[in-house]
């Protein structure tokens, strides 16, 4: 493979973005509507269900961030087409976020559940809107567009004490030599940058989105406090403390080296698309699921996610790839992992294992499937939330 | 590296991580072809003073300070919880 190569494939959106997958999703407007969206994928081979469980009983604010989650993790360029279901009685109805999907110019098709005569007929209904979108789908091809175009997303979860000096290092050399060529990464997670402010204010491009850097990171400390009270002072988990990190800001480290050394060029909200190139941060929760969800609406074609305890999940529509922190897991778990870090600790120089990554993700940007595409890892959306229900 | 059983991540850092369990008296040998000898058990994954560091002074690991000795830690000596503390 051309490793000096500038460009991959991808297929070319009415809004000018570029996505790597070329799907149809089907997107329930509220989790009363779950069934009939899995009742249409039974139905429909090769759609993707993107089941949720929220679209009702909140209040203003987290409606408001599940309406930005939805509207534009339907606007996702590795989505061709999209079918939203509603009920007809939820406070997020599929005709108002069909519209504001559709300003991206995407194919998009809603239909509800109480309009539609019921579950059954609204499943045979929405069947034939997929499949008509899935033949139009196929006339679409890939070309050429430039590695500028690639928003990566960087995730780690199920972690452990290699995690920080095999897999995110190695991600943080890939990650410079994306930014080098104009290409983005999102670095999220926020909880998990708790004790080094100081350090990625640093890091920032100008002292405006240092200041803002450093004020979200120490919002999260003081959320954590708030949730954790007095088991705060261990949010380091026990296990951490076993694997040899002996303090928040060691443990936080590790999980900024999938940054790399590029400067922070913007600091966005959970679920909000960078408006720069370059590295950004996304003010997100810590919780994997959650994390990925927000970091797909941002427009991350594609996934890195570093693991050491082996953690399988992948994402709908999104390419996950999965990177071992040791070999052990990776030959505990080798049909989960796409690669392996640990190699790191057997004499391999990251920048070898980051070679490696590279040549992984520039396979996957042209449409080879990872692993948690393989063993279809989709799981249901979880999605960030400030309240409780009502 | 062939033969290191301990990683130094950033070139700033004195402290090395050991990538399998160590012995009292056992020889850390790092990539770079520093080697010195535990002073104590070393667990792996934790980390071993590459030098003397005296009461209050920076431990640094990926080229950062994680805390400071929160006593005197010789050079071949077990670092963690027990003799690093983070100022808040």
């Amino acid at each position: 493979m051309d490793m000096e190569r500038e460009t991959f494939p991808g297929y070319r959106r009415p809004d000018g973005k570029v996505g790597i997958r070329n799907h149809v999703a089907i997107l329930p407007s509220v989790a009363c509507a779950n069934g009939v969206v899995s009742a249409i994928a039974s139905r429909v081979e090769g759609a993707v269900a993107m089941p949720h469980g929220h679209g009702c009983g909140r209040g203003g604010e987290d409606l408001g961030l599940h309406y930005r989650t939805l509207t534009n993790l339907g606007r996702h360029p590795n989505i061709y087409g999209l079918l939203l279901v509603g009920l007809g009685c939820e406070a997020l109805r599929a005709p108002y976020l069909a519209e504001e999907v559709a300003r991206s110019g995407k194919r998009v098709e809603f239909l509800e559940i109480q309009e539609a005569g019921g579950s059954r007929k609204a499943a045979e209904l929405g069947a034939s809107l997929v499949r008509e979108m899935l033949r139009e789908a196929e006339s679409i091809r890939r070309e050429e567009a430039p590695l500028s175009e690639v928003v990566l997303g960087l995730e780690c979860g199920g972690s452990d004490a290699f995690s920080g000096i095999t897999a995110n290092p190695s991600v943080g050399l890939l990650v410079d030599w994306l930014v080098e060529r104009g290409g983005t990464a999102v670095l999220t997670e926020t909880t998990e940058m708790i004790g080094t402010a100081h350090i990625l204010e640093r890091h920032a491009a100008g002292p405006e989105i240092g200041l803002e850097v450093k004020s979200r990171v120490e919002a999260a400390e003081r959320r954590a406090r708030e949730i954790l009270g007095p088991f705060a002072s261990v949010a380091i988990a026990p296990g951490n403390m076993d694997g040899g990190m002996s303090s928040i800001r060691e443990k936080s480290l590790g999980c900024i080296m999938k940054g790399g050394r590029s400067a922070i060029q913007e600091v966005v909200d959970y679920a909000c698309p960078p408006t720069r190139r370059g590295l950004v941060i996304m003010d997100g929760p810590g919780y994997d699921v959650e994390s990925m969800a927000g970091l797909a609406a941002a427009g991350c074609q594609a996934i890195i996610f570093t693991t050491g305890r082996g953690n399988p999940i992948g994402f709908p529509a999104v390419p996950v790839i999965k990177v071992a922190s040791n070999s052990r897991l990776y030959e505990a778990m080798e049909e989960d992992m796409d690669l392996n870090a640990g190699t790191v600790l057997e004499g391999k120089s990251l920048s070898d294992v980051a070679l490696e990554l590279r040549e992984l993700l520039l396979r996957v940007l042209e449409g080879e499937p990872t692993k948690a595409e393989i063993n279809r890892q989709d799981g249901i959306l979880c999605l960030y939330t400030t309240t409780p229900s009502l | 590296m062939a033969g290191a059983n301990a990683l130094i991540i950033n070139e700033k850092d004195n402290v090395a991580v050991v990538l399998e369990d160590i012995p009292k008296g056992g020889v850390v040998t790092v990539s770079g072809g520093i080697s010195l000898r535990a002073r104590e058990e070393i667990p792996c994954s934790h980390k071993v003073a590459l030098v003397d560091l005296p009461r209050g002074a920076e431990v640094i690991k990926y080229g950062e300070v994680i805390g400071r000795a929160a006593e005197d830690i010789a050079c071949g000596s077990w670092v963690h919880t027990h003799n690093l503390v983070l100022e808040e």
